[in-house]
């Protein structure tokens, strides 16, 4: 690695704190991630519903509120100007990273689009709190970028409703990327969207992450959508990172049961050979298994799982998976995590 | 009952069902459902899987299975009687008990305020099946079907329950009358990959070991070629394309069903597509034309497309709703491989 990531994660915890009734309930959503992003890469974090990802992104993109509150660890920005930390910036500098260096594309499209705005007042509200421009000014370059869209200028007449879904997922890309941010995050961005409106925004996301040179985050369950787009991927399991590769290898030699399996449980349009599902569910986070948190699902769970927590080890190529299967093997090499250390 | 052994178990034949909508003096026809056929035999249980973006019909059609709509125009029969002629009675002492439906989130299915388990005896005592004791013996033996017992569901709320074990229970729920048919409409949309593959499973198993017949509505290629025998792909109430789903989805004959396939992200780094877009982005308002439905999107459009409407044709096992495949068309056909 030349360049210092854009983005980094060390040992962060953060949980949902709450108190009621003299009860206190710790949810521990993200428990112990360490990650490391580099500036133009397509970052894949992939998972189950309730391991944490929603978590992870809002506390990667430093917008976090009671009850979730960070534990411990840290989260680190760096744009090539020095590190800055994205869980205590002033509001002066969230107004100066957000959407110009830091942004975000949402599942559901209607949370950024003002429901009673019209399109291209949004992207005025947008553009002139970072650059001083008239109204006609930033109307003839929204128009001129959402041509790349391939949306013609009557949108932004157009108020959020009239558009159809892929539309509008179009529109909260281009409001997204318009100020070309370094970081991108996009949360599920195609999930609501049919599949031949989605493979459209896919490959837009693409293009614009390529034309911009920004690195993006792409948050999402589905493991389709991670082998089109990622260039590497992050396994969650019950809040933790269970394994971490580029995608090929996520996918065609993973090491972490929990990976293979949910590699090998997915359905294909090649083959009807039968699949099965793990037994049990994911934990709740509030009470996690001791140990490590997959092996009351594990098949190859040993004595040693439901005490110690297996340590997130570095394997060749960067690799990282974190099993006691794999500590075993290499317990003569150093079994930390160079990588981060 | 009339009932002979010869008639199909579901016939549904140039079905069509129209949604008016008034807005002022303008009236808009949309028609949800438009002219589509499928046959299920009786005695040969399989799992039939209806495919389709949203707004495809998929949805509309099902509710006509159930006798939830009425169909417009054309013929919807369950073993040879017309399902929109039932009466209540009917409904209740025979229809419901042989057609059941499954949902697409069990924790919308479930109140939460209430027991799963009391959903089971409802079920139980409105259709009647049993009396007594008898009852529970029927909801274990249901449960037992899916893989659980009453001991373990009794009195238990949905929360505790995980997405799996909630739909499976909500699968039993369905198959305490015996039911020939079971109407599945997005059965597993809203579970984690890891619970996925037990329900679709549980399908499979039904239809092998308790002859139960699926009628699987879904969005995903991916799960209905796994799952189903044979497919039907909807383009805004048509069938387009219907057959085996290894014929179909293995090599698809519509331009549609190609375009479709070709949209599905595998989840395999070496086929991930190339660069271009499947197609370029369209005008949101489909103009209206007595065509092909296909035809302002179809790379291959002919001519008569946007005038003639297209008929079923054979064409290497299957049907195909499209010029192209009509007998004695001597020009190229595309091939699944020529989509980007």
């Amino acid at each position: 690695m030349d360049q210092p990531p854009i983005l980094e994660a060390r040992d962060l915890k953060a949980y949902y704190i709450t108190e009621a009734f003299g009860v206190r309930r710790t949810v521990k959503a993200v428990d112990g991630v360490s990650l490391a992003i580099r500036p133009g890469e397509i970052y894949g974090i992939a998972g189950e519903s309730g391991c944490g990802k929603s978590t992870l992104l809002k506390m990667l993109l430093g917008e976090f509120e009671p009850p979730l509150t960070p534990v411990e660890g840290s989260v680190t920005y760096d744009f090539g100007e020095g590190q800055h930390d994205a869980l205590d910036m002033s509001e002066g500098e969230v107004t100066a990273t957000r959407w110009s260096r830091v942004s975000y594309v949402p599942q559901g499209s209607m949370h950024v689009l003002n429901p009673v705005r019209r399109i291209g007042d949004t992207f005025h509200d947008f553009i002139s709190t970072h650059q001083p421009m008239s109204r006609r000014q930033t109307n003839e370059r929204v128009a001129a970028y959402l041509a790349e869209f391939g949306l013609r200028e009557g949108v932004l007449r157009a108020f959020p409703h009239q558009l159809s879904g892929g539309m509008r997922q179009r529109v909260t890309i281009a409001l997204a990327t318009i100020l070309s941010p370094k970081l991108i995050f996009a949360d599920e961005p195609t999930t609501a969207l049919d599949v031949v409106v989605q493979r459209g925004v896919i490959q837009l996301l693409k293009r614009i992450q390529r034309d911009h040179g920004s690195t993006l985050v792409l948050i999402t369950h589905d493991m389709g959508v991670q082998a089109n787009l990622a260039d590497r991927i992050a396994v969650l399991y019950a809040g933790k990172l269970v394994e971490e590769a580029d995608t090929r290898t996520i996918f065609k030699a993973p090491r972490h049961p929990y990976t293979q399996h949910l590699i090998g449980s997915l359905p294909t349009l090649e083959d009807k050979v039968a699949r099965v599902s793990l037994p049990g569910r994911p934990p709740a986070l509030d009470d996690p298994p001791s140990g490590c948190r997959f092996h009351p699902r594990c098949p190859y769970a040993m004595e040693v799982c439901k005490t110690i927590v297996p340590p997130l080890v570095t394997l060749e190529g960067g690799h990282r998976a974190a099993c006691h299967l794999i500590t075993g093997e290499t317990d003569h090499a150093a079994a930390t995590s160079p990588a981060l250390a | 009952m009339p009932q002979q052994p010869a008639q199909p178990l579901l016939e549904i034949d140039r079905l069509t069902r129209v949604f008016l909508s008034r807005q002022g003096l303008s009236v808009t026809r949309l028609e949800a459902v438009d002219d589509a056929s499928l046959t299920l035999e009786a005695g040969k249980p399989e799992i039939y899987a209806l495919a389709g973006e949203s707004g495809s019909g998929k949805t509309t059609l099902a509710r006509m299975v159930l006798g939830l709509e009425r169909p417009t125009q054309g013929t919807l029969n369950y073993k040879g009687r017309p399902v929109g002629d039932l009466t209540p009675k009917d409904k209740r002492t025979w229809f419901y008990r042989e057609v059941q439906p499954v949902f697409q989130d069990p924790f919308a299915t479930f109140s939460p305020m209430k027991r799963v388990d009391s959903y089971l005896y409802e079920t139980a005592r409105n259709y009647r099946v049993a009396e007594g004791a008898a009852i529970e013996k029927r909801i274990d033996e249901a449960l037992g079907v899916v893989g659980l017992t009453l001991a373990e569901v009794r009195g238990r709320y949905p929360n505790e329950l995980s997405g799996g074990q909630a739909q499976r229970i909500s699968i039993a729920r369905a198959l305490i009358t015996r039911p020939s048919l079971l109407v599945a409409d997005e059965p597993v949309s809203m579970l984690d990959a890891s619970l996925r593959m037990s329900i679709l499973n549980l399908f499979k198993d039904l239809r092998d070991s308790q002859g139960v017949a699926v009628l699987y509505i879904t969005h995903d290629l991916a799960t209905a070629y796994y799952t189903a025998d044979r497919i039907g792909v909807m383009l805004r109430g048509w069938i387009v394309e219907t057959g085996p789903v290894e014929r179909v989805l293995g090599n698809p004959l519509h331009p549609y069903t190609q375009l479709l396939k070709s949209s599905v992200p595998q989840a395999d780094p070496d086929k991930a597509w190339s660069a271009a877009p499947a197609e370029p982005p369209r005008p949101v308002k489909f103009p209206v034309s007595g065509g092909c439905k296909f035809a302002a999107r179809c790379p291959y459009v002919m001519d008569r497309c946007r005038q003639e409407i297209p008929g079923s044709y054979e064409a290497e096992g299957r049907h195909v709703k499209c010029f192209l495949y009509e007998p004695g068309f001597s020009g190229v056909r595309p091939t699944a491989e020529a989509v980007p």
